[in-house]
């Protein structure tokens, strides 16, 4: 290039004012000083020909697009863990073809190698006979695991889904900084950081030529369904569940491939094969995408005290009648200290160097290592050799510019030697820098990028870019990375343009799929969740009953409050506290039911419940008794109905939304038996009937229908037997009625099942009841027939 | 020697379990020139509905077994007749301790006997700076590996009181030690923990001692159910070492082992997972009559 210096007196210059790539370290955008590269010239033409304010504008476009999607991770803190945004770095890492290339020929001789290494650890096991490996770096590892020893994984590969974490080095090549082979994680994220990237850089940004992510998805989805072993058998996600750091992108990745998300409790091994407990009984699966530690698997064989694994999912993997990927063990391809040894193996088993250098890495367990490690610690980090964390994702105990500190022993040598083989020494690489946007102005940061790979039956398809690591300062050791930093979308440009591509089926001509089955943990979480937020519902109307009575009245010695405050103290509420602790728990309840079930549950609809909860809590503490809580429920009382109208305005007739229904039916039907009970009881003061009419949200419709004042006759056909009054008892039993003849099995060898059973008797209580029977002892009777009915519900589905 | 061995576990659960599952390592193991089984039966009551035997990664006879229906007890009986063919060795031929770390080195297996599973920590031995501390105050210059073995366990015998009170099977060998005080599994553990302290592989066997002992001899200790020994690896030509530290010897013709692995986790008689609250109740009866 001849050029000198051409950005000079471009517009480029305000926006690469504060853009300074440091010497010795490759540069993303600049692959010279002054020298752009080629595959950024255009992107960087289009940031600098936007109006001013616009990035920002469009960064914040980026950012509201996540949270509305709620993309969010867990992070956990000493003492807490909260979930996070996603932490979008809005401008993208950009590749060429030719470096897209290097990476993926180097990276799909790496897996061919990764996936050989791990059937010998398992099978043969020539590496450790012919001292390619040491023994003790296996038997000591907590991931190699004893139960899979001699497996051959059904469909004969250990590894099926691999995410490597790669930088490029000084002079400008590609370097393996770790590889991710236990339960890779990341490509959902990737997917929604291209989504928001998409919008941040729309028209007239280039799209025409960058390769899109969903072709892999679809390859890595049919590679999966490849797996099965029998038609009917279902392909899952298996997740350790809502408490895990990644669990948005397992709710979103099964929901993007239309596989169940399922929990180890799901599961039940039996006969050699596993099943899901669904509300249609017991369906096989086929093959389970693995997103927890295989430790975690199974109780009887691994890790004994863990409470999230099935027994006898390891014997029946053995038998062959499960596919996982990866298969359980792989994980123990995360072990630091086997970077030591893939050069030398690559050489043996496949008779070529490596394509893509690992990062330089030293055993501290051979003499002559320990000894080179010793001699060159001032550019080392040196950490645990049987660490499967990434080399800027731990503490190592010595690194360069950060010096020693161990608690236990004052001199680095010393240290060395007496934990010699517990210890790897890793070169200290250098990052290249890439730009991200800060404070108005393009900043250079340090960035690694995570490449994903999926076996398919033509062999190893990587996806095409999607997530790079970004920095948060200008440090370029890998250790900048330590504090998490953010994520950047990568962006292949390929040299012609690239054919659209999505997930959905080509156009003209659909078929509907069949409606997946529900699991009955799923059906469990939808019943409750149904029934928290319509107990939250009765909650408030009770409390802004009782605070406008009270700014009403003015005292408290007002016979009406008194059967108020027994009746919320009766449900476990201290009256004095305007905002108590049981309607908030209610509502966290409420919360965690629909965090299990993400992935069946809208994003508006869970935006809601989270905005309700969180209105909820700020009120606590600052509602004042009386008219002020009274105000507070009323705006909590829209909010929880904008809540059930999206859920059950939108909601799609699945089987789920039929449980969320009976939850809803059951408690609303229950709390109002309850409140009828204490406020048209014959001796009742004056007053409480029309404190029941308001607790049924009835009170216009009384007028309209009787035109009289409120009596026990009326108030009880009103509430309790008016079945076209949809906040009547009668019209709860008939909903539920309608719900359960739709389950599964609901005729049982021609016969209603006991459930249909148990509610026909009590809507035939109702149809023959007259208003006045309903005292409350027959109040109390409808409703231990309402908790049998949930008992019914409970030992036929949610089991 | 020959043994007629009975077990038999009561479990009584509270809560019926829903859809139980349990993995048995109760049958005694053949082993090469140790002992030999002539006839072992497992009776499971109710019988399971699936039922596997398998041999785990240590070559332990396992039986897994699975119910379809709610679990409200179970009883598990067990009738074998062993031949103890071995004595404990007399010659002691294992190198000096100081040695031990480079034959340590040289073994280049990862079968089942590799000594390279028994260093470190398992899932129930954490390394533990008391018990290594201790481990080395009995050591003497220029011991053999056995020497080191014998001289801590006997010290252990001295330092802890059997004490069926003290601890349960939960019981981290780290408070057993701290307290001074256990039963066989407890002494074990803390046994193994002090080896693993001073680089000698060390493993644990579970097993029968026989009830009566022979005429003139004192009856041992944990006879009246399973009971547990150590397994410490003295170099490449000696090989493993079966100690009992409970009564304080080389284990012999009145033991007969059942499982071998790196702690308790590995050789658990019954490892059940049940779904379904509660607590569950067991009864243990053992006899093992010499013939």
């Amino acid at each position: 290039m001849a050029r000198a210096d051409p950005i000079a007196a471009t517009p480029l210059d305000p926006l690469l004012a504060d853009y300074a790539p440091q010497p010795g370290v490759a540069d993303e955008l600049f692959e010279a000083p002054g020298r752009i590269r080629p595959v950024w010239r255009d992107f960087v033409d289009g940031l600098a020909a936007l109006p001013e304010g616009e990035i920002a504008d469009r960064c914040a476009r980026g950012d509201r697009y996540l949270r509305d999607a709620g993309v969010f991770y867990r992070r956990y803190t000493a003492d807490a863990q909260q979930e996070r945004d996603w932490p979008l770095s809005h401008v993208p890492v950009i590749l060429s073809q030719a470096d897209w290339d290097g990476i993926t020929e180097g990276l799909t001789q790496r897996a061919e190698l990764l996936e050989r290494v791990v059937a010998d650890l398992y099978g043969p096991g020539d590496l450790v006979r012919d001292g390619q490996l040491p023994a003790a770096l296996l038997a000591q590892s907590p991931h190699w695991l004893r139960p899979m020893v001699g497996v051959a994984p059904r469909g004969g590969h250990w590894l099926h889904l691999l995410a490597f974490e790669i930088g490029r080095s000084p002079d400008g090549s590609w370097v393996v900084l770790g590889d991710r082979a236990q339960a890779p994680s990341g490509a959902g994220y990737a997917l929604e950081t291209r989504m928001a990237t998409s919008r941040v850089f729309a028209d007239p940004f280039p799209h025409g030529d960058t390769h899109r992510l969903a072709g892999w998805f679809r390859s890595f989805r049919d590679a999966m369904l490849a797996l099965r072993d029998r038609d009917d058998g279902r392909v899952a996600i298996l997740t350790p569940g809502p408490g895990t750091d990644t669990y948005f992108e397992h709710a979103y990745i099964a929901r993007y491939l239309g596989l169940m998300l399922l929990e180890g409790e799901d599961l039940v091994a039996r006969d050699g094969a596993v099943m899901v407990r669904t509300v249609a009984g017991l369906q096989p699966v086929s093959v389970l995408w693995r997103r927890l530690d295989a430790g975690f698997l199974d109780p009887l064989e691994l890790d004994e005290d863990s409470r999230i694994g099935t027994p006898g999912l390891i014997e029946a993997l053995r038998g062959g009648g499960l596919a996982m990927l990866n298969a359980p063990g792989s994980g123990v391809l995360e072990t630091r200290a086997l970077m030591a040894f893939l050069p030398r193996i690559a050489e043996r088993l496949l008779g070529a160097p490596l394509k893509l250098p690992n990062i330089a890495t030293w055993w501290c367990g051979g003499a002559a290592e320990r000894a080179y490690v010793k001699a060159h610690a001032h550019r080392m980090m040196i950490g645990a050799a049987l660490s499967c964390d990434l080399p800027f994702d731990t503490r190592a105990a010595s690194a360069p510019g950060a010096g020693f500190r161990h608690p236990d022993w004052p001199d680095r040598d010393a240290w060395i030697d007496a934990e010699a083989a517990a210890l790897v020494g890793q070169e200290a690489v250098t990052l290249s820098t890439t730009p991200a946007w800060r404070d108005g102005k393009l900043v250079a940061r340090p960035m690694t990028v995570r490449v994903f790979a999926a076996r398919t039956p033509t062999g190893w398809c990587f996806m095409p870019g999607g997530y790079a690591r970004i920095g948060q300062t200008a440090d370029t050791t890998a250790l900048a990375m330590q504090q998490g930093g953010a994520v950047a979308d990568v962006w292949i440009r390929s040299d012609r343009p690239v054919p659209r591509d999505t997930l959905l089926p080509e156009a003209g001509g659909f078929r509907r799929s069949p409606l997946g089955q529900l699991p009955s943990r799923a059906a469990d979480n939808l019943f409750w969740l149904g029934r928290y937020v319509e107990r939250t519902e009765a909650l408030i109307r009770l409390l802004r009953a009782r605070h406008l009575r009270l700014a009403e009245t003015g005292s408290a010695e007002d016979p009406r409050l008194h059967r108020l405050t027994a009746h919320l103290e009766a449900l476990g509420v201290d009256p004095q506290v305007p905002v108590p602790p049981v309607l908030t728990e209610a509502l966290d309840q409420a919360a965690a039911c629909a965090a299990k079930v993400r992935d069946r549950f809208s994003v508006d609809g869970w935006a809601a419940l989270r905005d309700l909860a969180s209105t909820a809590h700020g009120m606590t503490g600052t509602a004042r008794p009386g008219d002020d809580a009274a105000h507070a429920m009323s705006v909590l009382l829209r909010k929880i109905t904008g809540f059930s109208g999206l859920v059950h305005d939108n909601m799609y007739r699945f089987i789920g939304w039929r449980f969320l229904s009976i939850g809803r039916a059951l408690e609303r039907a229950d709390a109002l038996a309850l409140a009828l009970a204490d406020f048209t009881a014959p001796e009742a003061p004056p007053g409480c009937l029309d404190i029941a009419v308001e607790l049924g949200d009835s009170v216009l419709v009384h007028q309209r229908r009787y035109r009289i004042e409120t009596s026990r006759e009326t108030v009880l056909d009103l509430l309790a037997l008016d079945d076209r009054n949809p906040r009547a008892i009668a019209f709860q039993i008939d909903r539920i009625r309608e719900h359960v003849a739709e389950l599964p099995g609901a005729r049982d060898l021609g016969r209603p099942s006991a459930l249909a059973r148990a509610v026909l008797v009590l809507q035939t209580e109702l149809a023959v009841a007259e208003p006045l029977d309903l005292d409350p002892t027959r109040l109390g009777a409808l409703r231990a027939g309402l908790a049998d009915l949930s008992g019914h519900l409970t030992s036929a589905y949610l089991r | 020697m020959r043994y007629d061995i009975g077990l038999s576990i009561d479990y009584r659960y509270d809560h019926p379990s829903d859809r139980a599952r349990g993995l048995m390592r109760l049958l005694p193991r053949p082993i090469a020139g140790i002992q030999r089984l002539i006839d072992a039966e497992l009776v499971i009551d109710p019988a399971p509905d699936t039922r596997h035997e398998l041999r785990d990664f240590f070559g332990n006879r396992s039986t897994s077994a699975s119910w379809h229906e709610p679990l409200a007890q179970l009883k598990l009986t067990l009738r074998a007749r062993v031949e103890r063919l071995a004595e404990a060795p007399s010659l002691d031929l294992s190198p000096p301790l100081h040695r031990l770390a480079a034959e340590l080195a040289d073994v280049r297996d990862l079968g089942p006997l590799s000594p390279h599973h028994y260093v470190g920590a398992t899932p129930r031995i954490a390394p533990d700076p008391a018990t290594a501390g201790f481990a080395r105050d009995q050591l003497t210059p220029g011991a053999s590996a056995l020497d080191a073995v014998r001289g801590i366990g006997a010290a252990l015998h001295r330092e802890m009181r059997f004490d069926p009170t003290a601890t349960d099977v939960a019981t981290p060998p780290a408070r057993a030690f701290a307290q001074r005080r256990g039963v066989c599994q407890d002494f074990t553990q803390v046994m193994i923990s002090c080896l693993r302290g001073i680089g000698i592989p060390a493993g644990y066997a579970s097993g029968f001692l026989r009830t009566l002992p022979p005429p003139g001899q004192p009856r041992l200790e944990g006879a009246d159910a399973m009971h547990a020994w150590v397994r410490a690896w003295c170099g490449g030509g000696t090989g493993w070492i079966d100690y009992d530290p409970t009564n304080d010897c080389l284990v012999g013709l009145d033991h007969v082992t059942v499982a071998q692995g790196r702690d308790y986790s590995d050789v658990s008689p019954v490892r059940g997972a049940h779904r379904g609250l509660g607590s569950h109740s067991t009864a243990q009866r053992v006899d093992m009559v010499a013939l």
